[in-house]
Formats: structure tokens, sequence, C-alpha cells
């Protein structure tokens, strides 16, 4: 999984798509699941970072990422 | 620095209004332009067009014919403001006067005045109602179009077309039709406006982008700037947008260029369905009233198209800014009614 190469994301949280001109704007967890994206991670390791880091109800957080991946699909941002 | 070269150019289009025409943002490329000095002649058709009174941009401006007119009207009177100005150039702005500026070229030419515009047939082939055949002959995807010009054919292009549908005036102006009870409403207003025919067409549902694009008329893209509208105004205007990195829309531009050997500016619309199909919706003969975007994106539209109607060689624009947004504004001029009066009553200002 990975963002395509031409999306530009901003340290801000700012997300670009220069092909259709779409912005978007990721709050503080969104920006820090894009990183570990960008940093190669897939799914189980993106699950299980954020689980380390912050605790909690796996199943919680297994359904707002594939909610957050969808949506990530549903804008054309991955290249999968 | 060299010096630049100082020119006179006339210029339509000073309707700076809702639906704005190309002139003023024309004028702001050309001021903007390293290689021109430009004096700017404004030529206008209303009282009111705020170019007028733009004296910042516009040095001097004079009330020209309608193109209803005719063309010799139009001649007699930009002669006669030729023997005043020396125009080196003139750059019309307007579909409706193309036809006359296109007809005029070499009486033009003869006092004086260069201009780089499309040939007849270029004009006429890529008419709205002749935008089947252009599909077919260029191998451009279209939306089927039906032309129409009395209610009799509203049935038989429905049941073709299917609804939504689009309902276009000749030179400008588009409705969408939901039911077949709106047709005629958006017929009559639209005939009443541009005349007949109508046009009919397939409602492709998709994102609406634009290129706008400058041909030196021996197949060569000099500019292309790809756009997506990010505010459109009830009149289908952009109010903001954003130039795009999109290798498909900058292909089919220069196919559509290299093919038809276009001559001067043009603004392909287009609409991309949700496969990722482009369709080509419409082109605009002329420089679009987004102009100023190419500009602060790298590519001076209107300058180069100066130096192309003067002769000068214009090595074609390789490069532009992806990213750069307008946002249009509107601004409340004060004017004393001095102003308004000479040029009601002497046609100049």
């Amino acid at each position: 999984m990975k963002i395509r190469s031409n999306i530009a994301v901003s340290e801000s949280g700012f997300v670009f798509d220069p092909s259709t001109g779409e912005s978007f704007t990721l709050n503080k967890t969104g920006q820090e699941i894009i990183s570990l994206v960008k940093q190669g991670m897939d799914y189980e390791q993106i699950l299980n970072s954020l689980l380390a880091n912050y605790g909690g109800e796996k199943p919680l957080y297994e359904r707002y990422l594939v909610e957050f991946f969808e949506e990530l699909r549903n804008f054309n941002l991955l290249e999968e | 620095m060299a010096a630049k070269h100082n020119i006179t150019v006339g210029v339509t289009g000073l309707n700076n209004i809702d639906s704005p025409g190309p002139g003023i943002p024309v004028i702001r490329g050309l001021k903007e332009s390293d290689f021109f000095e430009v004096r700017v002649i404004g030529l206008a058709y209303e009282t009111l067009e705020p170019g007028i009174y733009m004296s910042d941009l516009v040095d001097k401006t004079y009330m020209i014919p309608y193109p209803s007119e005719g063309k010799e009207a139009l001649y007699a009177r930009i002669a006669q403001i030729q023997a005043i100005e020396h125009m080196d150039v003139i750059i019309p702005n307007f579909d409706a006067e193309l036809y006359s500026f296109i007809r005029l070229e070499p009486e033009l030419k003869r006092i004086g005045i260069s201009t780089f515009l499309p040939t007849l047939t270029q004009f006429e082939e890529r008419h709205k109602a002749n935008l089947p055949e252009y599909g077919k002959k260029y191998t451009v995807n279209v939306p089927k179009s039906i032309e129409v010009t009395n209610p009799s054919q509203f049935e038989k292009a429905v049941k073709e077309l299917k609804l939504p549908l689009v309902v276009k005036g000749k030179y400008y102006d588009a409705y969408i039709a939901h039911e077949e009870s709106q047709i005629e409403g958006y017929f009559n207003k639209l005939s009443a406006k541009w005349g007949l025919p109508i046009i009919l067409q397939q409602f492709i549902k998709g994102t609406e982008v634009n290129v706008i694009a400058l041909g030196d008329g021996t197949g060569q893209t000099i500019a292309a700037v790809p756009m997506r509208k990010q505010y459109i105004t009830d009149k289908g205007k952009a109010w903001g947008g954003i130039t795009l990195a999109d290798d498909a829309m900058l292909n089919l531009t220069k196919s559509i260029m290299t093919q038809t050997k276009w001559r001067g500016g043009m603004e392909l619309e287009l609409v991309r369905d949700a496969n990722g199909k482009l369709f080509l919706i419409e082109i605009n003969p002329r420089i679009p009233a987004w102009v100023y975007l190419a500009v602060g994106a790298g590519q001076n539209i209107p300058e180069a198209l100066v130096k192309l109607a003067l002769g000068i060689d214009v090595a074609p624009y390789q490069h532009y800014d992806v990213g750069k947004m307008f946002i249009r504004y509107s601004y409340d001029m004060i004017v004393g009614i001095d102003k308004f009066e000479q040029f009601t009553m002497t046609g100049e200002l």
C-alpha cells in the first residue's frame, strides 16, 4: 500500500492531488497514519503501531483504520 | 535587460462583470510582459463595460458598433480609431465578433493592424452544432448533440439523448433540462438572446475541466494550461480554479492543435466522467476569461499571441506551475458622471 507518488502531503496535514486539483485535510491521527504508510508499513503494522502508542481495543482501531483506508481509496489517493 | 518594444494593442471584451469577458485579464497579461510596453486601446460595445473606466489598465477606450451592424460598419469605425491610435494588433475576445474580425483580417492588415485568429474553416468547424462531425474527424470523444430550430424537434431529440440533457445557445449560455417540459423555456430564452439554432446535447456526468491553449497555425502548441473549476457561479462561470498536472488533457490539446493547425487562442471545455474518460463539450475559439491564471502559472498567453500576430518567433512554453489557483472577486469602482457622460456622448474616454 502506497500513497500515489504525485500526491503532496504537507506537514500541516494538507493533501493535494495535482491531477484533479482536489485538496483534503488530515487531522493529527490521519497525518500519523499517512506518515506510517510513507514509511512503508502495511495495514497490520500500522494497526499494531497505533495500538502500541495509544492502547485500547483492537476492533475499534480496525474499524476506523479500514474506514480511513476506504476513504483514501475513494479519493484515489492510494496506489496498490 | 533589453529595452521593451513599444506597441499599441486594441482589446475588446472589457465587460468584466459576473459573466466576464476576457479583455481585462488579457490586458493584465500584456501589461506584465517583459518584452512589450503596451499602450492599450479598449474597444467597447456598451457604456457600462467596467474596463472603460479602469484607467490604470486601459489607456483609451472607443465605442465600436455591434457585430450585428456588419463588418463594414466595424471596419469603418476601426479605421477611424486607427487614424488616431496607430494600433499594431487587435485582440478580439468575443465569439460573436470573431466572424467579422476574421473576415476583416486582410483589410486590417492593410491599415497596419495585425490579428492572430483562426481561419474561417477552423472557426466554423468547431461550432457547437458541428461538434459530432468534429469528434469523428479528429477522433475526439464528444457528447451526442442535435441542432434544433423549433420545438417540434424536441421529442425525437429527447428519445435519442435521454434526460437530463443540456440546452445550449449558439454562442453562449447553457441550461440543464431535467424534464422535457423545461426545454421549451430554455429554447426561447436562448434563441431570443443568441439566435438559432439551439443545440441539445447529451449530459455527461463528471468533473468539468478546461484547457487554455495557443496554437501557432502550423500545428504547434505554443501554450497549454489545464484547469479545474473549483467554484462555479449560477451562470456556470468559474469563480475559482486550479491548474492541474494532467497529461491526458495536454495530449488531447496537442492532438487537436496538430490536426487542425489551430491559429490563435482557444479554450477546450471538457468533462471527465467517472471512468476517467474525457469528453470534449465545446471549443471556444478565443482566449477565455480565466487566462490570467495561465499568466500566473508561467505562460503569458496574451504576450505570446501578440508576438505571433507581429510575426515574432515564439518558442513553445514547456512548463507551468501546477496547483496555482485563481480566485475571482468583484470590486466597486467609483466613477464620476462626467466620465460616463463623455463616453456616452462622444464614444471615447
